[in-house]
């Protein structure tokens, strides 16, 4: 396993929890569709899930194959999620 | 369709090698209660189920399941990773190295290979939920038994929010069970 700059995992931690509460009320909304707090708290978490990925990906490279990307194709670069120390 | 995002659901660190507990959660990444099969159930009973809730759960608890899938062969990959073939066999892996090397392979804590058959499908949505609630507890209790076979921070914390999640993913599922019972309770004439 190799070593990883610091900065780059707590902002990939930060993405991994902010969108684990988007999922979670996801699933809520499944089963709620007409509770308006949850889509207000999932939206909010949309949204800023939306800016931390923007500014991660700007430093650290595309996190899917629809991310704009820059020159040279950074997605295919590691670490790949099984390789980090988290 | 699906897209790929770089990112695990939840961290999966491991502070050393263990090629014991790996061979253990194999029975999570290709047995009969794995999260391979819950994401292969779900997904598969997903298109005729009757209502939007349960059409859209599904979908979701099914592409979750694919997310949990990946963290339990990040933990089987990293628990294995650098193990030489006397170390493999040794703690009775031999049979997997003969087969597959280091490489990970859907089959369970017993070498036993992934199959079809630990899926139910049967066009009933009342029958289905009820196989759903049950592979989601069976998985919780698969979870227990493995957070007992280690003391290793890393493979618990992550054991234990995979076994969270069969407890929420119960709940949902006993949810969309109700809406699906009051569908069909509910008398479709309109005049």
């Amino acid at each position: 396993m190799s070593h990883h700059n610091k900065d780059m995992v707590d902002k990939l931690k930060n993405i991994m929890a902010v969108d684990f509460a988007v999922w979670e009320l996801s699933l809520f909304l499944d089963t709620h569709p007409d509770e308006r707090r949850a889509i207000e708290d999932h939206n909010k978490y949309v949204r800023l899930s939306y800016q931390l990925k923007n500014e991660y990906e700007s430093t650290y490279g595309p996190m899917r194959l629809d991310s704009i990307s820059p020159y040279p194709y950074k997605y295919i670069n590691s670490p790949w999620p099984w390789e980090i120390e988290y | 369709m699906w897209y790929y995002e770089k990112k695990l659901q939840y961290p999966a660190n491991v502070s050393r090698t263990d090629l014991g507990m790996a061979k253990f959660l194999f029975a999570q990444y290709g047995g009969p209660d794995s999260e391979l099969a819950a994401a292969v159930r779900y997904l598969t009973q997903r298109y005729t189920m009757p209502i939007p809730q349960a059409k859209a759960l599904l979908t979701d608890i099914g592409t979750e399941e694919l997310a949990h899938w990946e963290i339990i062969g990040t933990l089987i990959y990293k628990l294995t990773c650098g193990a030489t073939p006397e170390q493999m066999r040794n703690a009775g892996l031999g049979d997997h190295f003969a087969q597959h090397d280091n490489a990970l392979y859907p089959h369970d804590a017993a070498g036993v290979p992934f199959t079809a058959a630990y899926i139910a499908s049967t066009g009933d949505p009342i029958a289905d939920l009820h196989e759903d609630l049950a592979a989601e507890q069976k998985a919780r209790t698969t979870y227990e038994k493995l957070i007992t076979l280690t003391n290793d921070a890393g493979v618990i914390a992550a054991l234990s929010f995979l076994r969270e999640r069969e407890v929420v993913h119960f709940q949902r599922f006993g949810e969309v069970l109700m809406l699906v019972q009051e569908h069909y309770q509910h008398k479709h004439i309109f005049y």
